[in-house]
């Protein structure tokens, strides 16, 4: 596919990388990933979606794409990084990593210096890059989300979810140099709820993990997104929910959450 | 030997250097340290390359190291454990930072006096030089604190090592006047290098940290080390987490 053309007047710019990570896998973060991906491209961002799932990816299985050629294949030199990069709907571009890439899930020096040779290029050409991680903390989990300027943590209000997502926070707080962490919580029932979970995390991180740290750790809340039908039609017909149907309340949410990763 | 034994050559025209008045080299206080440090003198003629590079190289080596003990001092080590977590993040080993410190090391001041307490602090980092490997590093970075750095160290080993550590320093008694002996113990907190990440220096000194300061509250004399990277939430963190908003959601 033709990459994006630079902006004329944009200079050496150099994209902005959110790390979308969940702890507890099953919570939508590829989901999100995608569908913030749509609107970000929406408000006129070239954003590219890399999956670094290296283990178990399954963006293709949410956009409906087929994994023609994917990382897996940049990586092992069968082609280049332009001819693995994908349009999908709503205007952005996804570097899937493609099935063969279960080898990759222990992190070699390989693999990662290819995928940091990826990540440097495509850093380039695009305003924003979402790296949808794999969930869990393996070493690569770590490790992606050490590129990233900032971290997107998914999380549902179920306690294992909520419980998953601090374990996460703890680790990254303890063993990575500080950076944004911002949580957004999916399939909540009442509209404070995001609000809620924020606060709870928030609360437990000052008191068993904030002691510990130089500079305290302030989470934020990108946003949060209810429980609706349409995600679910969406989801079942492969279909990208901010395509189907922007209008529906999740789509509305997930707008207004990728809004607030937007530059200031 | 006195210190006019090493001649100052500043002024000299055979010196390689164009030294002009501006910028004096201290090479009379450089060799007046290294005298003091018990250094033999520079053995090329004075002066030339060879000599000025031989007491750089001294110099170099005296600034690394702990008057007291020999040991890597803080600032050497400060150095090392930097090199040490790029290596970490760029090769993905694992490597294991252990802190240490002597428990009631004021009573040994108290009670026998400082020149004591100087002797007991030589024999820990000796007991401890002599538990590692040739490719670790001991420094002593406090006054009865040291760190010692284990680079390619499994996370299997790192209770092993500690463990040794400790049992070296407990045998390591020294011989008072009057044929008594003094022996110790210390504290240790151990923490790894988070593979493949780059991460800091000063959240993995932090993170050693919280360790001792964890086997000094249960008790010293004791070894700690960190959780593994999948953390147990404890009980107390869990209950504060699941409180009451998570199941207002589902009602």
């Amino acid at each position: 596919m033709s990459v994006p053309a630079a902006p004329a007047a944009a200079g050496p710019q150099r994209a902005r990388i959110t790390a979308i990570t969940s702890g507890k896998g099953g919570v939508g973060k590829t989901f999100v990933a995608a569908n913030v991906a749509a609107a970000l491209a929406r408000a006129g961002q070239r954003v590219l979606v890399l999956d670094a799932d290296l283990g178990l990816a399954n963006l293709d299985v949410v956009l409906n794409l087929s994994a023609r050629l994917t990382l897996h294949d940049v990586f092992t030199g069968r082609c280049v990084l332009d001819e693995a990069l994908q349009h999908a709907p709503c205007g952005f571009t996804v570097l899937l990593a493609g099935s063969g890439l279960v080898e990759y899930s222990r992190l070699t020096v390989d693999v990662r210096d290819k995928l940091l040779d990826v990540i440097s290029a495509v850093q380039q050409r695009f305003d924003h890059v979402l790296l949808d991680t794999g969930a869990g903390i393996s070493d690569v989990v770590l490790f992606t989300i050490s590129l990233a300027d900032e971290v997107l943590i998914v999380a549902t209000p179920e306690p294992t979810s909520v419980t998953d997502a601090y374990a996460t926070i703890k680790v990254l707080a303890t063993s990575q140099p500080a950076r944004p962490i911002r949580l957004l919580v999916n399939q909540v029932r009442k509209p404070a709820t995001g609000l809620a979970v924020l606060h709870q995390l928030q609360q437990v991180v000052d008191r068993f993990v904030n002691p510990a740290l130089s500079a305290p750790l302030k989470l934020t809340l990108l946003g949060d997104v209810p429980m609706d039908e349409a995600v679910r039609d969406a989801v079942q017909r492969r279909e990208l929910l901010m395509e189907s149907l922007p209008g529906s309340p999740a789509a509305v949410a997930l707008s207004a959450a990728a809004a607030r990763l937007l530059p200031r | 030997m006195p210190l006019t034994a090493f001649p100052s050559r500043v002024d000299q025209p055979t010196s390689p250097i164009d030294l002009t008045e501006d910028q004096p080299l201290q090479l009379a206080a450089a060799l007046a340290l290294l005298q003091q440090a018990g250094r033999d003198e520079p053995a090329h003629d004075a002066g030339s390359v060879a000599y000025l590079q031989q007491v750089i190289d001294q110099l170099v080596d005296l600034s690394s190291r702990d008057a007291l003990t020999g040991l890597a001092n803080r600032r050497n080590f400060e150095l090392a454990l930097a090199r040490e977590v790029d290596r970490v993040a760029r090769a993905g080993e694992s490597a294991l930072l252990l802190m240490v410190d002597i428990d009631h090391f004021k009573l040994v001041n108290d009670n026998h006096g400082h020149a004591v307490g100087d002797l007991v602090i030589k024999a820990v980092g000796q007991a401890l030089s002599d538990s590692v490997r040739p490719m670790d590093l001991v420094a002593r970075i406090g006054g009865e604190e040291y760190a010692v750095l284990l680079p390619n160290c499994p996370s299997a080993c790192g209770p092993q090592v500690a463990a040794r550590l400790r049992h070296q320093v407990a045998r390591s008694a020294i011989s008072l006047p009057g044929g008594v002996r003094l022996a110790v113990t210390v504290s240790v907190g151990g923490a790894y290098a988070p593979q493949w990440v780059r991460s800091t220096p000063g959240i993995w000194l932090q993170r050693a940290d919280l360790q001792l300061y964890r086997a000094k509250s249960e008790g010293r004399d004791r070894v700690c080390f960190e959780h593994n990277l999948t953390p147990a939430v404890s009980a107390q963190e869990r209950a504060m987490l699941l409180g009451d908003a998570m199941t207002q959601d589902s009602a």
